[in-house]
């Protein structure tokens, strides 16, 4: 090689001056059993457990030094093995994202993928044995570095153990595809590089790490780094032999490979890269030749570096993380009145739901009311069964249940039900007159400082308040269904919502473990607006005469999670008409209804799809129904007809200002509809398929936000 | 209802190296509680005889119950170190004789019939919780001239023992502590002393003290070996200006823990543990605060005297050298010439240290491994003096006993 390891180094560290950098100290210890001296290294940033130690250049220019030290050690003989452990509670989470953030070319990211390999690649070659001991959170580069290594043993308090890249839009770079099929397996390997990735980013405990073979050793959190020593001292005096399975190298690997594919259709359908460049890693290490492997780890990640995806990846990554904890435009957290009790209108699904959310997060008392007792008496029942459901999971223990089935009550009579309540919602019918007189009736009886919150999905907030004597108190609280699973909350301010009452919902929204986004009071807020004028626009696209499959296969390049007609049929298409024509009221020149929508509806179907022979099919009956138009369009320009309709609303939105900026949408559509990390939402998507450009002349974010920096 | 007392054994001990109290000690990032925790793991881990959910008692001792030595240890440092919820616990305080006494109540207990088999030990961390942190002296102690004012300073209550004993020379006391030392070594090397120890995970992040990261003490930090006596000549006497006391004659301000098993004889033979000593007697005395280091001759006559022995009929000594001049004053009462074999075999805390609280159970670790070794000597006693005038002597008896000379 031309340019050291340490000459890459510098060059890297010298782009990236921001990086907090991970010290790498070397101590010195006497082993247990006479087994003798040994050199321990530390990872640390200096920090606590809440920043938790990453790899940037610098740190592993530090961690490279140390090995300098470490070999000539090994080498004179004065050690007899070298271990790795982090600082209390962190092993080390893997690479600096932001200074992956930083890189603009190629080379730069090439630099970056070599550097690493080059340097934990030395844990497996110095002249001693190496140990790396698991200690606290590990991801990625943690984990990577710990593959190296020639034992492991791991911590059972582990809270949190990945390989996230696929997750965010990379690969596992620094030796985890090469090296983990070939520790584990393939099969194992593709669940831990593949399936948890895209699983939300599901994260191993230190049992489970244990359990697939990745940790050769398991201890307890008391004296995990004593007993680590020990067991270390035992394995060098051969007291203690490490066993490891014979990894199959035949045709179970390829199966697992194609499992990984299938895997990876199901969840990105082909629209995001990095999974199947793991996979093509993974696949070829089962020669066992690992340099080939860590070459094309390097190239991949420079690729991925490069592209669109992982910039989106980090960039929504970003959004959830940082952006969800701080929204935008919230008032100040201090004006928040407390909430010791809820009032819930309406005691329907809807209404039950929010109830056990209510009670499982703020653990106050919560009342349901209803017109009749029946209705009360069936949304108790469902909160005390899904309490029950709870009860059985071991998710809550008895002592909790009764605590909860305690604290939610019915009652007929609003007064007595929220007289001392300090948030009302309400849940009832969509239409703007029951709202107004339910608003108005909890106005009668609950204390003037009580927050009046509406569930509402497409009403105006402001009209809702307009008939009350404290229209500022009334804020819009709208949920996404499942309202256990979807993380979004959109809060909608009326025109006369003070600060209180919004500081009070954003920190009851907080208390719920939502992401909350302030969306102004404009029809159908965020998500149901733009995934209506999508869906529209689909609608509009089959009504004129392109074939529903076409349609419907226009979309895939992007990998939602569903297509267009399924995600209808999860609404119900009497809902999706029901806010289709709301927005066609506010916007007629954009919103349609489409007559074939509407005559499904009216034909009572549920959904478009028959499923009888496993895969979805065009039900004969809805097919009869519908009147197509004779133009037909091919799946590009579907596809430009929908994005472009896409791209226009949301510029429409920002000018309006629904939201503040940009990034709240793309936060909605990732929180409530489940767009994916490497769309960024959809506005980078947009940006770098040139549809913003296209529309609206500019792109929603500036260069560097989710894309390579210029 | 009809009782029968109990034999008391010590089943086991362990304990912690002892580190050097303050910034460059091996323990100054290190908690109390979790010196105490993994003690008592490791204690468990070599006794896989005793279900842990027959532990009837976790008695810990810590002088300063604050923060980390707080919060009713014995109790906390259970749960933390995964024995059941089941398992109670409670802390106890009689400052150097804390882990002594954690171990003569519980025995007590157990001779009444209300436990089986308990942990007890003791804990101090003085970088941590340097002495007289946080204490509130009665005003009435001065005004009422209760006590003399050098009391509440345990080095000048050794300088005051030097002066009630003139033939206790600063000399003698130097001797001593170089014996200390020597015999301290010697036991190292024949590794006398690690058998017990319970390695301990150490974290250095100010390089003033070595390097940093992660590490592992395994032997004590306090020891000198090879200190002279001119060595210590020259040191300067801190508590009296030409006085006899000095950091050499003395054990240092030190941070460790200790643990035990202590059980009913016939429990401990029903679960196969072992049966390292049996409980003869024991005792605590008072003397005048200022003299705290004549504690141990009171106690001692005490202990003896319940015994019903007579102090020839003690084989080995381990007694807690927190002052060369303490030690000596008991040896001196009796007339046992200051080397005497039967003395410290291992050393004692000028060597190694001494962590308040903790020290007792050390000595008990000690005095049975050389009850192992020496089957000829029946009866053993520790002895150790205690903060503001007071003595413990605790007299043991060798299950290993094989009917010699003593």
């Amino acid at each position: 090689m031309s340019t050291t390891t340490a000459e890459l180094l510098k060059g890297a560290a010298e782009l990236f001056p921001d990086e907090v950098v991970t010290s790498a100290h070397v101590r010195h210890l006497d082993l247990p059993l006479g087994a003798g001296r040994f050199a321990l290294i530390t990872l640390d940033n200096g920090f606590d457990h809440t920043k938790p130690t990453t790899f940037g250049p610098g740190s592993l220019a530090n961690l490279n030094a140390a090995l300098d030290q470490v070999e000539k050690e090994a080498a004179d003989g004065s050690i007899v093995a070298v271990g790795l452990t982090g600082k209390p509670f962190i092993f080390a989470v893997g690479a600096d994202l932001k200074g992956v953030e930083i890189l603009k070319n190629h080379e730069d990211a090439l630099a970056i993928g070599r550097s690493g390999h080059e340097v934990f690649k030395r844990l497996s070659s110095l002249a001693v044995p190496t140990f790396a001991y698991y200690n606290g959170a590990a991801m990625g580069g943690g984990v990577e570095v710990g593959l190296h290594c020639t034992y492991r043993t791991v911590v059972k308090s582990l809270p949190a153990f990945a390989l996230p890249e696929v997750f965010l839009g990379l690969v596992p770079g620094w030796g985890g595809c090469a090296l983990l099929p070939n520790l584990i397996g393939p099969e194992k390997a593709v669940s831990v590089i593949i399936e948890n990735s895209l699983n939300q980013n599901k994260q191993l405990k230190g049992p489970q790490v244990f359990e697939l073979g990745i940790a050769d050793a398991l201890f307890e959190g008391a004296d995990f780094l004593e007993q680590s020593l020990l067991w270390t001292a035992s394995v060098l005096k051969g007291e203690t032999t490490v066993e490891r399975p014979e990894v199959d190298r035949g045709a179970s690997w390829d199966a697992a490979v194609a499992k990984g594919r299938e895997i990876a259709d199901s969840k990105v359908h082909g629209a995001a890269p990095a999974a199947y460049r793991a996979l093509d890693i993974i696949a070829a290490v089962k020669n066992g030749d690992l340099q080939s492997a860590y070459d094309a780890e390097d190239k991949a990640l420079a690729d991925l570096i490069m592209g669109g995806e992982l910039r989106s990846g980090i960039y929504a990554f970003n959004l959830v993380q940082k952006r969800a904890k701080r929204p935008a435009g919230a008032p100040d957290k201090n004006l928040a009145r407390p909430v010791t009790k809820v009032g819930v209108v309406g005691a329907g699904l809807m209404a039950s739901q929010l109830a056990l959310l209510f009670l499982r997060r703020l653990e106050v008392p919560v009342v349901l009311t209803d017109i009749d007792q029946e209705r009360i008496d069936k949304g108790v029942g469902y909160v005390h069964a899904e309490i029950d459901k709870l009860l059985l999971k071991g998710r809550v223990n008895q002592d909790t249940a009764n605590r909860y089935k305690a604290l939610v009550t019915g009652v007929l009579d609003k007064a007595e039900g929220f007289s001392d309540a300090d948030f009302v919602i309400e849940a009832v019918f969509e239409e703007i007159g029951v709202k107004q007189t339910v608003f108005a009736e909890v106005e009668a009886v609950a204390p003037a400082h009580a927050i009046l919150a509406t569930n509402t999905s497409s009403l105006s907030v402001s009209e809702m308040a307009s008939k009350l004597k404290n229209p500022e108190r009334v804020v819009g609280f709208h949920f996404f269904n499942p309202v256990a699973v979807l993380p979004l909350l959109e809060i909608v301010r009326g025109e006369q919502t003070d600060d209180a009452s919004l500081a009070t919902a954003f920190a009851v929204a907080k208390k719920l473990k939502k992401t909350a986004v302030l969306t102004k009071d404009a029809p159908a807020f965020v998500v149901n607006r733009i995934l209506t004028r999508f869906m529209g626009e689909i609608q509009n696209v089959i009504d004129e005469g392109t074939p529903i499959d076409v349609a419907e296969r226009s979309i895939e390049p992007l990998g939602l999670p569903m297509s267009p007609l399924v995600l209808l049929e999860l609404v119900g298409p009497a809902i999706g008409l029901h806010v289709s024509e709301t927005l066609n009221r506010a916007f007629p020149d954009r919103f349609t209804v489409s007559p074939n929508l509407k005559a499904v509806v009216e034909a009572g179907k549920r959904g478009f799809y028959v499923y009888d022979s496993g895969k979805p099919e065009i039900d004969p009956e809805v097919a009869a129904l519908l009147k197509q138009g004779d133009v037909a369009l091919t799946e590009e320009q579907a596809r430009d007809r929908v994005l472009d309709a896409v791209a226009e609303e949301i510029g429409l939105m920002l000018d309006e200002g629904v939201v503040a900026e940009a990034q709240d949408i793309d936060l909605c559509l990732i929180t409530g509809a489940g767009w994916p990390f490497h769309l960024g939402g959809i506005t980078p998507y947009l940006d770098r398929a040139g549809v913003s450009e296209r529309v609206n002349g500019k792109p929603f974010l500036a260069q560097g936000v989710a894309s390579v920096p210029a | 209802m009809p009782r029968t007392v109990r034999d008391v054994v010590f089943v086991d001990g362990v304990r912690t190296p002892f580190g050097k109290a303050g910034p460059k000690g091996i323990y100054h990032e290190t908690r109390a509680d979790d010196l105490v925790v993994k003690s008592i793991r490791e204690l468990l881990r070599r006794n896989p005889g005793l279900d842990p959910a027959k532990i009837d008692e976790v008695a810990i001792a810590a002088t300063t119950q604050i923060g980390d030595q707080g919060l009713t240890l014995g109790r906390t440092a259970g749960i933390l170190a995964g024995l059941p919820q089941s398992v109670p616990g409670y802390s106890i305080d009689r400052m150097c004789a804390g882990a002594l006494t954690a171990v003569t109540t519980t025995a007590g207990s157990i001779a009444f019939g209300a436990y089986d088999a308990v942990i007890a030990g003791g804990v101090e961390h003085m970088g941590r919780h340097p002495m007289g942190e946080g204490v509130d002296p009665n005003p009435r102690f001065v005004s009422e001239k209760l006590v003399d004012q050098s009391a509440m300073f345990m080095g000048m209550t050794a300088e005051n023992l030097h002066d009630r004993f003139p033939q206790l020379t600063k000399q003698r006391a130097d001797e001593y502590a170089v014996l200390s030392q020597e015999k301290a070594a010697k036991a190292y090397a024949n590794g006398r002393i690690q058998q017990d120890l319970v390695p301990i995970a150490i974290r250095r992040t100010s390089p003033e003290g070595g390097e940093t990261g992660w590490g592992l003490a395994t032997a004590d930090e306090p020891m000198r070996p090879g200190t002279t006596l001119e060595n210590l000549a020259g040191l300067k006497t801190p508590f009296r200006p030409h006085g006899r006391v000095t950091a050499g004659n003395a054990a240092g301000l030190n941070d460790g823990a200790t643990a035990s098993i202590i059980a009913a004889e016939d429990f401990a033979r029903e679960h196969e543990l072992p049966v390292k000593m049996r409980l003869v007697s024991y005792a605590f005395a008072g003397v005048e605060p200022e003299v705290m280091g004549y504690g141990p001759v009171p106690a001692t006559e005490k202990a003896l005297a319940k015994a019903g022995l007579s102090i020839s009929d003690i084989g080995l000594f381990e007694l807690n050298e927190a002052f060369a001049v303490q030690v000596i004053a008991l040896l001196d009462h009796y007339g046992i010439a200051d080397d005497d074999p039967r003395v410290n075999q291992y050393g004692g805390a000028i060597a190694f240290g001494h962590p308040l609280a903790s020290s007792g159970v050390r000595l008990l670790t000690q005095l049975a491994r050389q009850f192992e070794e020496q089957p000829h000597v029946r009866y053993g006693l520790t002895s150790m003096c205690v903060g503001f005038g007071m003595g413990a002597t605790t007299i043991w008896e060798n299950p290993h006993f094989d009917g010699g000379t003593k």
